[in-house]
């Protein structure tokens, strides 16, 4: 296991290792085509005889639908026809987002467009088709809905209270799940606790505004009965099962096309209903439908995340070791759980991660998540992660502060030792191998603390208000079915590729996991270069077709370069094996005395070039007829990969933010931030930093800017990108990302997901440095974002 | 969502455009830069008849002076104004607004017209001008009449432009030794409309007297705001820290702010105290500045 060669091994530098791309920052083969404008998104797929639908969205949280009256959208020039919740429920069954291991979880039937009742502002509920959007646009305008509006369970802190709005009456309450982990005797460590310190936090709910929107075409043809679907979508294996289960289809009729993608990030890996909408009506009518959400709906219709309240309490003895962590958290989901993958995953990982990076005896932590009249919230990248380090970094910041101890110090004295692997957690996660203290450590070299802390000292003498944060983080990558599976959804957490060869010696991959943007296809294009020994760029990758690549999860919860990429890792090394078995008989080798570097075969021991592989390929393809009548030619395998010793690869990580507040305005200036990770196997050292600094950047979003206001109604207030704060580039720090590797052993590749780390750590190194800075003014915050309103009001300057 | 079906015209000319306007009836809409007007379009919080495009008439472009004022024609985009030697020189508070007013991309094609005729509370420019009190050249085909900046804006996207008038210019008074021009501003992001602005002009004699002020706030109201009391605080008495104390204690009785989705009336009446001493602090002695 894992005796790749990779340059350290060889004592080489990167570009200098031959024939090999593990660990080589290779320009992303597919980044010239987005920039030059030439890729293909679902939009600029156009189909004969395509219509165009457009939704009206319930303008109430909570409205019984009293009548819908389509005559003059049909009227309406270029309208073709109008939908509604019942027409649709004909073809199309319900579905209901619960996993069997949450145990007790319960959510209501969700239907394409609601039957009776709209359950929050945004909710699509009559769609209207057209010859063009512009035209369904005006057949919406013209659609005549009576609704009744019904009082509204907006907030969260009162959904299970007496007297809350029962959303769905048939379940009886507003409860959907809750679980209380707990290890050891929270109660007793407490009770003898050198100091106890609590703090109540919140992280705002937002989203992930994705650069292309939700955008789908189906096309469903009466001649053969099949449905073919050009679907923005992290996982289109998952939505072949999905739209044939729903419609009532066999799996195999069904075919998911999934070209370019202009980023998810765990946006669009759900169900949504008006994406089902759409499959209806084209089975019905017998004609394509497109469906491009605009940036109004996606604010009122993507999934939201991250609306959690949490109570958090840390006991510590007078040496400042952790005792015991006791967290009770409360979220609010949406009038459903999000189908398949449920909106209850992200309060279970909070159950699952914190506390994470320490050794602790004692922990206990519940989650209560609870419906209420707002959009849907489900996983969005590094889901759990930066509620789960925002409540355990805010609260070992509180300990070290309770005690005088260094922010650094605390953490050395309680992060998890390098040597302790394996080990499993006080909740229960089971751990490979982890280096806290090694990138600890490697964070050290990289920030200048000493440096930092005298400016720090001199700044607050001129009343400037700086401050320096740190936060560990663990996050979970490379799942098994542990995570979904075996709850009963259909989402695979094996993922496959096939390789092969063609008669001038260049191969392609077909792989399962998908390509968004962030690089799949050029690692994947890396390990089968490397594993096969051809260049680079001999090696094509196809993603994102359930009908060419073989069965797969796609992309999520970081398993692209984990699973797929040892999916291709092993089937190149098997074509490779492949292709030298039949060079052996034609060279009259053995083929163990045979190589392949740079897409020639050589002999292995003198390196001398025997044949190029164009010349292996033109005689297994055209002349046959010379080889041995019993040599097996297929030029072509596949493998598959799923993990088995663990449930999940955990990868860890630090970070650390030097920021000032502006303590007149209450405005955060990001000064710098660092982030030192470990996936594992590094593949393409500049993607794994660019996903840290995107994972960052989205991580900034969360702690300073993006918010999805909802007033008292449940009427969402932020529907423009006016409103709803993105981070922009302007505002952006320099961030240094350092990496320590330590491979996974379940694989030869050895690498871990790195794509959630930045989000995981960032709002949580954020919190601390802004407390850091605000320490002398005895101000604190730990609501997110972290608004000039909101530290101007912990400054006491405004009430 | 899409633009709602409309007629297009593109006028080469004054004379064009008056005709144009007749025809198309007062459904019509004047098309600058299109940087405030399209979106609005995209949510369809308008439906106009058509879209009447002004930017080749040569008559609306270009930057002069004449004698004690400049005159910046009401096509002159926003990254023109921050480049244009004539503006810097003039009316230095212009050329510093420019680079705040939203990102690049939109600075090359919003023009100073459309951001005064469209009177968005938060915007920068018609806070400048009326600080500088300017004078708002408008147009219709019965002629030309000039209204002073502080008339024409009349509240919440409201301004005294009649139906059938376009703004063809603005006329500033040139800035003399004795003008203090600066605008600051409080934005969560960089190119974000202000949670408060203050734009600010002040004449001061070499002792330090402050002879004139005018201080003008946006992001605090329904538009260009100027502080009455806070302005008369500082003048006649040489501006000092005491000075600029009394006019931000002024400001409450000058601003009634509403809330925003930023914060509330408290928040946005502190932002105000604070950008206050912020601008005039740059304008005291040297010797107090470094107190
Ligand atoms: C993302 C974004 C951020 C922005 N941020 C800011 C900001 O921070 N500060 C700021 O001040 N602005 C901001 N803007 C608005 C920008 O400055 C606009 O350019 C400006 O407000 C309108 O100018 P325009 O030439 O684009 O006008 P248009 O959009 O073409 O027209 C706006 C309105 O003015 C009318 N109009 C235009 N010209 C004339 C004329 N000569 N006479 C009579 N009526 C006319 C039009 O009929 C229309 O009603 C932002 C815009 C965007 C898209």
């Amino acid at each position: 296991m894992n005796e790749i060669v990779t340059p350290k091994s060889l004592g080489l530098s990167r570009e200098d290792l031959p024939n090999s791309y593990i660990g080589r920052s290779v320009p992303r083969p597919n980044a010239r085509k987005l920039v030059e404008g030439r890729a293909t998104y679902t939009d600029d797929v156009t189909l004969p005889r395509l219509v165009h639908a457009a939704f009206l969205r319930s303008p109430h949280a909570h409205a019984r639908i009293v009548s819908i009256d389509t005559a003059a959208a049909l009227a309406v020039p270029g309208v073709v026809r109008v939908f509604t919740g019942a027409d649709l429920a004909k073809v199309c069954d319900p579905w209901v987002a619960v996993l069997a291991h949450l145990k007790g979880m319960k959510s209501a039937p969700q239907y394409p467009l609601p039957l009776e009742r709209a359950t929050w502002q945004g909710e699509a509920v009559v769609a209207v088709v057209a010859e063009t959007r512009a035209a369904a646009e005006d057949g919406v305008a013209a659609l005549a809905v009576a609704f009744d509006a019904l009082p509204a369970q907006v907030d969260m802190e009162t959904a299970l209270a007496p007297g809350a709005v029962v959303i769905h009456p048939e379940l009886g309450d507003n409860l959907v799940f809750t679980r209380t982990a707990e290890t050891g005797n929270v109660e007793a460590a407490i009770a003898g606790a050198h100091k106890v310190v609590e703090a109540t936090f919140h992280t705002g709910r937002h989203t992930g505004v994705t650069l292309e929107p939700r955008s789908i075409i189906a096309d469903y043809n009466r001649a053969d009965g099949t449905l073919t679907v050009h679907h923005s979508t992290q996982a289109p294996h998952m939505m072949q099962n999905v739209f044939a289960t729903q419609l009532r289809m066999a799996e195999g009729d069904v075919r998911v096309i999934c070209k370019d993608v202009g980023g998810s990030y765990g946006i669009k890996v759900h169900v949504y209903p008006d994406e089902m909408a759409v499959a209806c009506m084209s089975k019905i009518m017998g004609r394509p439908v497109k469906f491009i959400a605009d940036r109004f709906e996606a604010f009122g219709s993507d999934i939201h995340a991250r609306d959690h309240r949490i109570k958090g309490r840390l006991a510590v003895d007078a040496e400042g070791r952790f005792l015991a962590f006791d967290i009770d958290d409360l979220t609010g989901i949406g009038p459903y759980s999000v189908y398949p993958r449920t909106s209850a995953v992200e309060g279970n990982q909070v159950v699952n991660l914190c506390g994470g990076p320490y050794a602790f005896d004692n922990y206990r932590c519940t989650t209560t998540v609870v419906l209420q009249n707002k959009a849907p919230t489900s996983q969005y990248r590094a889901v759990g992660h930066p509620i789960a380090t925002t409540v355990t970094e805010g609260l070992v910041d509180l300990a070290a502060e309770a005690l005088g101890i260094d922010p650094v110090a605390i953490r050395r004295k309680n992060l998890i030792r390098d040597d302790a692997y394996p080990c499993t957690s006080p909740a229960g996660m089971k751990f490979e191998g982890l280096s806290h203290h090694a990138s600890l450590d490697k964070l050290l070299e990289m920030v200048p603390v000493e440096k930092i802390r005298a400016d720090q000292a001199e700044q607050r003498k001129r009343g400037v208000y700086r401050g320096l944060g740190f936060a560990s983080f663990i996050e979970l990558t490379n799942p098994s079915p542990f995570m979904y599976g075996i709850g009963g959804a259909k989402i695979s957490a094996q993922d496959g590729c096939t390789v092969r060869m063609d008669p001038d010696g260049s191969l392609v991959a077909l792989s399962g996991v998908t390509e968004q943007g962030q690089g799949t296809e050029a690692i994947l294009a890396q390990i089968v270069a490397h594993g096969v020994g051809v260049p680079v760029s001999k090696v094509k990758v196809v993603t994102g077709d359930t009908q060419t690549t073989p069965y797969g999860g796609g992309t999520w919860a970081c398993r692209g370069a984990g699973i797929g990429g040892e999916a291709a890792l092993q089937s190149a090394i098997a074509l490779k094996e492949q292709i030298l078995e039949v060079a052996g008989a034609m060279l009259q080798a053995q083929a163990a005395s045979l190589d392949i570097v740079m897409g020639e075969v050589v002999d292995k021991a003198t390196g001398q070039v025997r044949m190029p592989l164009a010349e292996l390929g033109r005689i297994v393809y055209y002349r046959g007829d010379t080889l041995p009548k019993d040599l097996a030619r297929e030029l072509v395998q596949t493998r598959h990969f799923i993990t088995k010793e663990y449930p999940f690869a955990f990868t860890n990580g630090i970070q650390a933010s030097w920021l000032e507040v502006d303590v007149e305005t209450g405005m955060v200036k990001l000064l710098e931030h660092w982030c030192v990770e470990d996936c594992g196997r590094v593949i393409n050292p500049m993607l794994v930093d660019e996903q840290v600094r995107g994972g960052i950047v989205q991580g900034i979003g969360g702690a300073l800017y993006e918010h999805c206001i909802y007033n008292e109604d449940g009427q969402l207030l932020t529907t423009t990108l006016a409103d709803y704060l993105v981070p922009m580039a302007a505002e952006m720090p320099d961030m240094h990302v350092g990496h320590v590797e330590t491979p996974t052993k379940e694989s030869l590749l050895g690498a871990k997901g790195a794509g959630e780390a930045g989000t995981a750590g960032a709002p949580a190194a954020i919190m601390n440095a802004i407390n850091d800075a605000l320490s002398p003014l005895g101000a604190r915050v730990l609501a997110q974002p972290f608004t000039p309103d909101r530290i101007l009001r912990a400054l006491g300057t405004i009430a | 969502m899409k633009w709602p079906a409309m007629g297009y015209a593109r006028v080469e000319s004054l004379d064009e455009l008056w005709q144009v306007l007749d025809a198309a009836g007062p459904e019509a809409q004047i098309l600058a830069g299109g940087q405030s007007l399209l979106a609005t379009l995209s949510f369809r919080l308008s439906e106009p008849s058509g879209l009447i495009d002004i930017t080749r008439i040569a008559a609306l472009r270009g930057v002069s002076v004449a004698g004690a004022t400049l005159r910046i024609g009401s096509l002159t985009r926003h990254a023109e104004l921050g480049r244009d030697p004539l503006v810097a020189a003039h009316a230095p508070i212009l050329a510093e607004a420019a680079p705040l007013i939203a990102h690049p991309a939109i600075r090359n094609r919003g023009t100073i017209g459309g951001s005064l005729a469209l009177a968005d509370p938060a915007a920068e420019l018609p806070a400048c001008v009326v600080a500088l009190d300017a004078t708002i050249v408008v147009a219709s085909r019965g002629g030309e009449r000039r209204v002073p900046a502080a008339d024409f804006f009349q509240g919440l996207f409201t301004t005294d432009l009649q139906p059938g008038e376009i703004i063809t210019a603005v006329e500033v008074p040139v800035a003399t030794p004795a003008s203090r021009q600066t605008i600051v501003e409080v934005t969560r992001r960089s190119g974000d409309y202000a949670m408060a602005g203050l734009a600010a002009v002040l004449a001061m004699r070499a002792d330090g007297t402050v002879d004139a002020a005018r201080l003008v706030f946006f992001g605090v109201g329904s538009g260009a705001e100027i502080a009455t009391g806070a302005s008369a605080a500082l003048i006649g008495a040489p501006l000092t820290r005491a000075t600029i104390a009394a006019a931000q204690g002024a400001l409450a009785d000058d601003l009634d702010p509403p809330g925003d989705l930023h914060g509330g009336p408290e928040l946005k009446r502190h932002l105000a105290r604070v950008i206050t001493a912020r601008a005039l602090d740059t304008f005291l002695a040297s010797a107090e500045q470094a107190a």
